[in-house]
């Protein structure tokens, strides 16, 4: 298990360090939240009613961003070539890149989701629901993606495909996160089973997202 | 320990690059690989390793660890440094030392190659030899018993080749195999010699 914890440990400061993802990512999601008042315009209610949603596309876009470097860069400079020589099973190998991706680039977003909540006027009384949804589908939205990083990972510009492959998987976790933490529907349907099928999705990507990634990976040897 | 490999032929791209290649290496073997640009040199090595599935032909490698793999027990070299830009030299040299799980001394190992007083120092400001040195690092942090060495003199100064010959000496000298893919003489005398492409 030490191999895990040092790649998870190695990944992550490659990311907090300067040039790294962490930050990209973050910001990203910052402009993209920020910059929706001014296409809508002042309305309040409006803003109120839409924020959990451009919540959540803000994530859904912060985290596709990082991603197609996920492999990639490993693969230019040589060390997917070392890391597959390594006595850990290749799925662990990913699950340890994942769980690094997911600690850079999706905890940050849980941060500042409060800040920006209060600039989209969300409910206070929705900010619990709508963290409990963001930090239960964000991991989803990594593992997911994972697939796509390791198919594109021997393509050039496979960030295009990339986007088209992995976009159309992650609708049901929009769509389920939305509703879990949109008051309105909450009011209607219940918060319980959003978030109940919320949590499906995550625990089943979290458990086949590194073995799908790993055949990709063994699939591409090349 | 005994590595054979009977039969050996690669497709890249659907263009066939050898076939037909067999050895057979025992502990304290070097062999040297050499060929033409394109020869399938690296192919071979990269096969050899795991990273590549041969078009058709066995690899088998009897004794060693059991119930792991040749890619397992071996080390890979190849043109890529593998080395982060933003980790210190030390840093890049620990976590290959810990990934690969061969508990080495990280200080003494970067004293082989000479790169102790460097060992603050983000990779990304080394030279291609200096990285080239940091790569090689890993063969005397980590024990493996099987090298494969894909031109490995390339960018090294004269002090870093004599200092590469001694560490394959003393791994010869150990029972270790390894395969050296290179243009040159390789400073000490290969017990095979495998010539790929066109006589």
């Amino acid at each position: 298990m030490n191999a895990f914890w040092a790649l998870l440990i190695r990944d992550m400061r490659i990311a907090l360090r300067a040039g790294g993802g962490a930050l990209i990512g973050a910001v990203f999601f910052l402009i993209v939240v920020v910059t929706v008042p001014f296409a809508v315009g002042p309305d309040l209610k409006l803003l109120g009613r839409i924020g959990p949603a451009v919540l959540w596309l803000g994530a859904l876009l912060a985290s596709l961003l990082a991603l197609d470097r996920l492999f990639a860069a490993d693969h230019e400079d040589g060390s997917l070539d070392i890391l597959m020589t390594g006595e850990l099973p290749l799925e662990l190998t990913i699950l340890a890149k994942a769980v690094a991706h997911w600690l850079t680039t999706g905890v940050p977003l849980l941060f500042v989701a409060p800040l920006l909540g209060l600039m989209l006027d969300i409910d206070p009384a929705a900010m619990g629901p709508l963290l409990a949804a963001l930090s239960v589908g964000t991991p989803a939205l990594t593992f997911i993606g994972l697939v796509g990083a390791a198919l594109s990972v021997s393509l050039r510009r496979g960030g295009l495909l990339l986007a088209v492959i992995v976009l159309p998987l992650t609708i049901p976790i929009l769509v389920f996160g939305v509703s879990a933490s949109d008051l309105a529907s909450a009011a209607r349907a219940g918060f319980g089973p959003a978030f109940t099928i919320l949590c499906a999705l995550s625990l089943a990507s979290l458990v086949l997202g590194p073995f799908a990634a790993a055949a990709a990976l063994r699939h591409g040897l090349d | 320990m005994r590595l054979t490999a009977h039969d050996l032929a690669c497709l890249r791209g659907g263009r066939q690059v050898f076939a037909g290649v067999s050895f057979a290496l025992a502990g304290g073997d070097i062999m040297l690989v050499t060929g033409p640009n394109g020869a399938g040199k690296s192919s071979l090595l990269r096969i050899v390793a795991g990273l590549l599935r041969p078009a058709s032909g066995r690899l088998l490698l009897e004794g060693g660890t059991k119930d792991a793999s040749i890619a397992e027990q071996a080390h890979y070299v190849g043109h890529q440094d593998a080395l982060k830009p933003t980790l210190s030299v030390a840093e890049n040299l620990a976590f290959w030392t810990t990934f690969l799980g061969g508990g080495g001394e990280v200080m003494s190992a970067l004293a082989v190659f000479d790169l102790a007083p460097l060992a603050r120092l983000p990779a990304a400001y080394l030279s291609a030899g200096q990285r080239r040195r940091l790569s090689l690092a890993r063969l005397a942090a980590i024990k493996r018993p099987i090298w494969l060495l894909d031109e490995p003199m390339s960018a090294l100064d004269q002090a870093s080749q004599a200092r590469l010959v001694e560490l394959m000496r003393r791994h010869r000298d150990r029972g270790g195999l390894a395969i050296v893919a290179a243009h040159g003489p390789i400073g000490l005398a290969p017990a095979h010699e495998l010539r790929l492409g066109p006589t």
